[in-house]
Parts: C-alpha cells; structure tokens; sequence
C-alpha cells in the first residue's frame, strides 16, 4: 500500500512545531499505529501516551487533523490519505512532550468530589437490592474511560481556560453517575454550583459528540444536573419553606 | 542531586491494577503510610481491559452453587498443579470481595430479583460471574480507584520500578525512573507487594499492553525470589485476528457465554469432536443442549465451546492447521445465530456485548449482529509467577509480597476465565493486611548508596552507546517474534532448545542497544529499560517449558502429547543461581486436606 505523511507535533512545554514523517500504511491501521510505525523506524523518542489499543482505557487522546480522537480508534482509511495527516496534543490541557499532555488536573478535580455513600444495606446479609432499569442511567455514564476528549474540546476550558472555576465535563458526568446512583445518600449539588463551576456548561453539547462511549453527556447528565442545581437553591417556594423552616 | 527523588512509606505497592488498588486500600486502612507506583495513569492498568466478569460463588443465579463447587472447578481448571489452600481460599472469599465493590459503587448487572446477575463463563459448573455488560474490569477498576483516593494513598503516576534494593535478606525498598522527565525516585519502606500483572510482550500476538514486560516477576527473581509453573502461559482461544494491526485484541469469552459458537470454513461446529475425559460429563453432546445451557436451562450441560481455554485454543490451532480455517487465519465465531432463536436477537447482542459490537464494528467494519467474527489465540495471561504463601502473599524473600497476575499457585496449569478478577480482590486485600502487619512490626531497613549508584549507572547507559547501535523496538520485536514461533501454543524440545540460545543471542544484542533522545519521556529508553524484565521471563518460561516433558493444561507439547504421571504432582520451580545462572527444580505441589480431597471427589 501507499506511503503517507504524518505531520506530528513535537516539542515540549518550550513550544514546538508539526514535524513531517513518511510512513506504509497497510490495510486496516489507526493513527496510533502510524504513530508507533514511524517511533520504531525513525523516531525512537516520540513521546505517546497509549495502553489497550482496543477503546477501553482512555489513554492515547489526541487531534487528528483538529479533531478530538482516540489515536487508536481512528481508522487510516476514513482519513483523507492524500493530504498529510497531523497529529497534535491536546490543546486544553498543558504539554509534557510531544503528543503527551499534562492531564493531572483532571485527578485533582475528582479527588474533591465527594465520595460514593451508599445508604444501609437492604439485607441482613449486608447486600442491596437494585432494578436493573434503574441502574441503566448510571451504567451509561459509568461506561466513561476518562479519555478526557470531552475536557479537551470543552471551550470553558480551551478557549477560556476556566479550569479553576468549572470542573468539565467528564466530572459532570462523574457527580451524574454518583447524584443518580440508586444507593448514594450524599448531597453534592451545591458543590456543584460552587466549585463545580455547573453554570459555566452553556450546553453547546461539544462534549457529547466527541465522547467516544457514545455517552450522552450534555443531555442525560449536565442538564439533569443543572434542574436539580437550580430547584434546590434557586426555586423561590423553596427559599421561602427554608426560611421559615428555620 | 536534582534528578533524585526520595519518598517513604511502610507499604509501597508496585503497580495499580486491580491486586495494587485493592492492597493499597486494605494496607491502608490498617493505619500504615501507604504508596503505589504505577507505570501508566492511575485507571489505565490492563484490569480495564477485562471483559466478562469476577468469578464468586454468590449462588444468585443457581442456589446450588457454593465455594465447594467453585474450589473443585478451579482445581479441575487448574489440572490439579494449583496450591489447593489458594484455591479454597480464593474460592470462599471471593463473594464477600465482590460485594465489597457493591459498597464501594460498583454497579452491577442485576438479577430479576434486584440481586448482582452471574453468567455462564468456561469451566464454571454455574452461572457465577458477576458482570457489566462487556466492561466488568473497568467497572472494577474505577470502583477500587475512586475508592483509594479518598483513602490517603500516594500515588507515583507514570513512574517505574526497574530494581528493588535490599538490606541483608529483606527488601527494603526501590529504585525507577519517572516517564515525565526522567529523574530517579529512590523509595524506602519496610514491605513491597509486587502487583504488576503478566508478560504478554514477551509474544508477538497479544492482548496485552505495552507495560506488561514481566517487570513484577523480574524484579522479585532478581532480588532472590523463586518462579514456579512459568510453562503455564494461557493462549486465549478468540482474539481478533483481522485486520492485521488489531491482532492479538481480545474477543471475550462472554461471547461464548451469551450463546456464540465456534464453527470452521465448513461451517462445522469443530468443538463438538474433541471433549476431554476430565469434562465428558459435563459438557453437551449435541446443539440444543448447548443451546438451553446458555439460555439458563439448569438441567443441560454446558456446550462444548465452554471448556477451559487451553483445550479450545488447541482446537482452533487443529482447525486452522488442517486446512479448515477462515480466511484469514483463524476460525468463525457466530453470535449473529442467536438471532435464530431470540426475538430482538440484534438487540440482545448488542445490550450484551455492547464494547465487541462497538469494537469489530470501528476496527473491522464488522456488524457482528449480522456476521461471524474471525478469531484466534492470543497470548493472554500467565499462569506462573512469583512463588508465595497462601495465606500472607510473602514470597520467599522477606518483606516482598506479590498478588494478582505476578503472584503464582492459584492457577496451576490453566486459568478459568473470571478467576483472575476474583484473584486480584482476594489476593490483592489478602497481601495488604499482610504486608501491612510486617510492616508495622519492621524498622526501617538501611539503603545502600552503591546499590543505588549501581542502578542509576544500568539505567543510564543505553544513552551512553554508540548512537550507530540497534534500537531497542528492533529487539523487543526479534524477541516476540521467536517466542511466538518456538515457545508458543504447541512446543517441542527443540524448539525450545533453539529459543533458549536465541534468547541468550538477543541478550547480547540488548547490551549494546543504544537510545536517542534525552531522559523526558522518551518511549525508546523505557522500552530499553523493560528488556531485561522481558529477557528473564521469556527464559523463565523456555526452561520450565523443556523441564516439563508433558502434555498438561495450557502447556502443549508435540513430542510429550500425553499427561504423565511423573509430572502430575510437581511444580516447576526457578532461582537464581549464586554464579547467575537458572536453577530449576521439580517441588511437590503442596497436598490437600482431607476435606479438599473429599470435596474433589465428590464433584468428579
């Protein structure tokens, strides 16, 4: 098959610039592939995240010719193979080295979520009891493989870099799975508000079309989210039952 | 020195898959300082990539299950070489670990009842595999990482351990590097468990990860520890095997266990001509039963594309080798039949199987509810590993603890599937409280200076060669390449023979490997670094695989065909010689109780 050309950032957090690689493609291979391909021929030090090469662990993030992909579930041949293919970081978080970001942040954001609390077991023998139609929903943001893709694409955090004020999508659907989980006590929507930075969403739904678990981020968890937000601090009945509640 | 960092703990965990979290959790609820090391992001560990379930006899799908009957399958499955007390511990704890995960968040698919839902899996007598879909080891993986975060563990992200450092016998502490720039990290401690997972890098075709060089059963070898059942490498029957860059990717074995068959280019199901003596009574001879079995029918007996994973790969290998295979290079797995017998089969499949659907979908343009899948062995797990005590997880070095895939005993000569899950929880919280507990009866061992200034020098001397000299991918690739074609799924003395010299070629060849580029994050220096991990077990497992001049599990050999008595109660068991050569021994495998005796006789 045909030789094709790779521009691929390289640089680290100094600043860099695309660099021109040639490569075989060969029936079949994703862009991680490519990436490996020329590592191994030309350029021993390309730095790349990657682990599972199969979609489930969320590790090999990038932007493939601008868009938001996993490297390994991108197909050379739904690609344009007669222009140059590039390959950049991703852009909302900072440079480690070449295709490699600096994703800590999202793990200090988690850390500050409050945990999962489940109510007392339903059972003498200690266990719980749960319809499977209840759970669907929690299943559906559980299948998240923190890829960070929908963080990445976010323009609170990539054009704006609110990263302090707005704790992006991912962790929106994080608070969704834990609020709606059937056995959780705990009460996180004023977190939500407060440091979450929830407002911030203005539900343009980026983050659900480049979610590659085809999650339904904007629709089954922010904006679920957000009405909860809103009834319990903003709905007037209520302010007023808590005041004289008091 | 600027490019050193030193960190202490009681219990440092190296690496945080599912045995690592799970340790950490439990050593640090016992109140000590613990730390894990992991070689890539903290989530990212192969656990997630574990598809069907964790094996625990709960008996919420068929009452009569119990740790009795889910012992003797492990016992069977194992072809009686596994360390019984292992088993029967695995087996009568493993229930309560996995409604641990409940408590923790995990979520579970459910039973009609509301209760956790088990399915059918190879070798299981029951249902027994508490599972999410497809995605059961990601579910594990979150559940246990959310929950360590919140439990005051350290973690070292992107960081690996290439030398533990002793003080006297006991291990004290170790030394690695960090991906991101480079610099050393010297940790001290007062107990290690080792956690790191398998060896599949060391085949061409495999389902694992780059990470999983054999660091774990490297690092405790060197420092002294003893290997036992390396032979013992598991080919999983079905990964994919077209295109050619998604080879080696794993196709679960839940497929088999929502109803798929395998079928060759006659469109037989070859399955049904081969069932072992050992399995006859309890596997279907015919279609239907089979059928009814994977649609819960408790009085039929499973079909035969579920018995253990070592006879099923050696029956694709039989099929492709005599001229019935697809084309490609494997053999048909058709879930798309179902839908002959279920209404809204498409439907089930895919709210079943939604991460294969998605998987042959967007790598092979395949609609698995409509086409059969092309599959073949992939090398997948090891058996062997790290010898340890059963109920402490201490190797035979003091203060060195190893669970989950690097650890040995469990599995004995051939893995079930789901088993491995429940190992990493049982094991894994097994190796914590215990490490723990020496932890807190040790004083802080003394580093050594010159061990330390030994292995920084190791570590940086692929920068100092002749930048003419091999690359170490080129290596790595040589290396996979032989053990594929000469200690793969069928072996033979001199194939052995010959990759047993090649290794020690290739080894010489790696000491001249050279690296371009500097110290931050630099792949070509990492995959350096992991050779020697990789040149230990790869030898590791030719010399136990020429040792053991039989047919048994998930060892196969052309010219020992047969089981033999004289190798039915041993293990083969690895040390460093004092002038560095490998001693390998035969030990007895360790005996049953009367009442395990009792229990495997009654369930025959």
């Amino acid at each position: 098959m045909a030789e094709t050309t790779f521009s691929i950032w390289r640089g680290d957090s100094g600043g860099g610039e695309l660099q021109d690689f040639t490569t075989e493609v060969t029936e079949g291979m994703v862009v991680l592939d490519a990436v490996h391909q020329i590592q191994a021929e030309s350029a021993n030090d390309l730095a790349v995240r990657w682990n599972c090469k199969a979609g489930k662990c969320g590790s090999c993030s990038a932007e493939v010719n601008g868009n938001p992909r996993l490297m390994c579930m991108t197909r050379l041949s739904d690609l344009d193979l007669d222009e140059p293919v590039t390959i950049e970081p991703m852009k909302a978080f900072p440079v480690m080295r070449d295709l490699v970001t600096d994703v800590s942040w999202n793990y200090k954001v988690k850390k500050k979520i409050k945990k999962f609390k489940p109510r007392a077991p339903d059972s003498d023998d200690g266990t719980w009891r749960m319809v499977q139609d209840d759970i669907d929903r929690v299943q559906e943001f559980r299948k998240c493989i923190e890829c960070y893709l929908c963080q990445d694409v976010c323009h609170v955090l990539r054009e704006h870099h609110l990263h302090e004020e707005f704790a992006g999508p991912r962790f929106m659907v994080y608070s969704a799975a834990l609020e709606m989980h059937p056995l959780d006590t705990e009460d996180r929507l004023a977190d939500l508000k407060d440091d979450g930075g929830i407002g911030y969403c203005n539900i343009t739904k980026c983050c659900t079309k480049v979610c590659p678990e085809g999650i339904t981020i904007t629709d089954n968890a922010i904006i679920p989210l957000k009405e909860r937000v809103v009834d319990e601090h903003y709905d007037p009945l209520r302010k007023l039952f808590k005041i004289f509640r008091k | 020195m600027a490019d050193r960092r030193t960190h202490e703990f009681d219990v440092l965990v190296i690496g945080a898959g599912g045995a690592g979290l799970r340790a950490a959790i439990e050593a640090s609820s016992a109140g000590v300082k613990v730390g894990v090391v992991c070689k890539s992001l903290l989530g990212k560990a192969h656990t997630v990539m574990a598809e069907g379930g964790i094996a625990a006899a709960m008996a919420n799908v068929d009452e009569r299950d119990g740790w009795k009957v889910h012992f003797a399958d492990t016992m069977r499955g194992g072809q009686y070489l596994s360390n019984p007390r292992m088993a029967e511990l695995h087996a009568r704890e493993a229930p309560d670990r996995v409604n641990e995960l409940e408590a923790w968040g995990a979520v579970f698919d459910r039973t009609k009842d509301g209760r956790i839902l088990q399915r059918n899996f190879g070798g299981h007598k029951y249902p027994r595999l508490a599972h999410v879909g497809d995605r059961t080891g990601l579910e594990m993986i979150r559940t246990l990482q959310d929950h360590s975060i919140h439990a005051g563990i350290d973690f070292l992200m992107e960081v690996t351990i290439i030398e533990l450092l002793k003080d006297g016998d006991r291990v004290i502490g170790a030394f690695g590097y960090e991906r991101e720039l480079g610099r050393f990290h010297i940790i001290r401690c007062k107990a290690v468990i080792l956690a790191t997972g398998g060896i599949g890098r060391g085949f061409k075709i495999t389902s694992n990860s780059w990470e999983y060089t054999g660091d774990g059963h490297a690092l405790a070898f060197e420092a002294g520890a003893e290997l036992i059942d390396m032979e013992f490498v598991q080919f999983h029957p079905t990964g994919m095997v077209w295109p050619p860059s998604v080879r080696g990717i794993l196709v679960t074995e839940g497929v088999r266990g929502e109803g798929g068959v395998l079928r060759n280019s006659e469109g037989k199901r070859f399955m049904f001509d081969d069932i072992p003596d050992l399995y006859k009574d309890q596997t279907a001879d015919n279609e239907e039963e089979g059928w009814r079995y994977t649609q819960g029918d408790r009085n039929a007996r499973r079909p035969p594309e579920l018995l253990t994973r070592d006879h099923v790969a050696r029956c694709i290998v039989r099929e492709i080798k005599e001229g019935r295979g697809s084309p490609h290079g494997g053999v048909f797995l058709d879930i798309a039949w179902i839908k002959e017998r279920l209404p809204k089969g498409a439907e089930h499949i895919r709210r079943k199987l939604p991460s294969m659907y998605h998987q042959f979908k967007e790598l092979a343009g395949i609609d698995i509810t409509e086409e059969a899948m092309e599959v073949g062995p992939t090398t997948h797990y090891v058996m062997g590993g790290i010898r340890v005590d059963a109920e402490s997880q201490m190797s035979t070095v003091p203060g060195l603890y190893a669970a989950g895939e690097c650890a040995a005993g469990l599995h004995g000569a051939n893995r079930l599937g789901g088993n491995s899950l429940s190992d990493l929880l049982v094991f894994g919280k097994r190796a914590g409280q215990h490490a723990a507990r020496h932890a807190q009866e040790q004083g802080n061992g003394r580093i050594d200076g010159g061990d330390v200034q030994r292995a920084s020098s190791r570590a940086l001397a692929p920068f100092e060669r002749d930048a003419d000299g091999e690359g170490p991918f080129q290596i790595q690739y040589a290396l996979q390449e032989m053990m594929q074609d000469l200690v793969g799924i069928v072996r033979n003395e001199d194939e052995m023979q010959r990759a047993a010299k090649g290794i020690a070629e290739l080894r010489q060849r790696a000491e001249k490997v050279a690296v371009v580029g500097n110290r931050e994050y630099n792949p070509g220096w990492h995959a350096a670094l992991d050779l020697p991990n990789l040149f230990t077990v790869v030898e590791a497992i030719t010399l136990s695989g020429i040792e053991r001049k039989e047919s048994r599990g998930a060892h196969f050999r052309e010219d020992y065909p047969e089981k033999s008595d004289e190798f039915a109660k041993v293990n083969t068991t690895l040390r460093r010689a004092a002038d560095g050569s490998i001693e390998v021994r035969r030990e007895p495998v360790p005996a049953l109780s009367e009442e395990q005796r009792q229990i495997i006789e009654e369930m025959k």
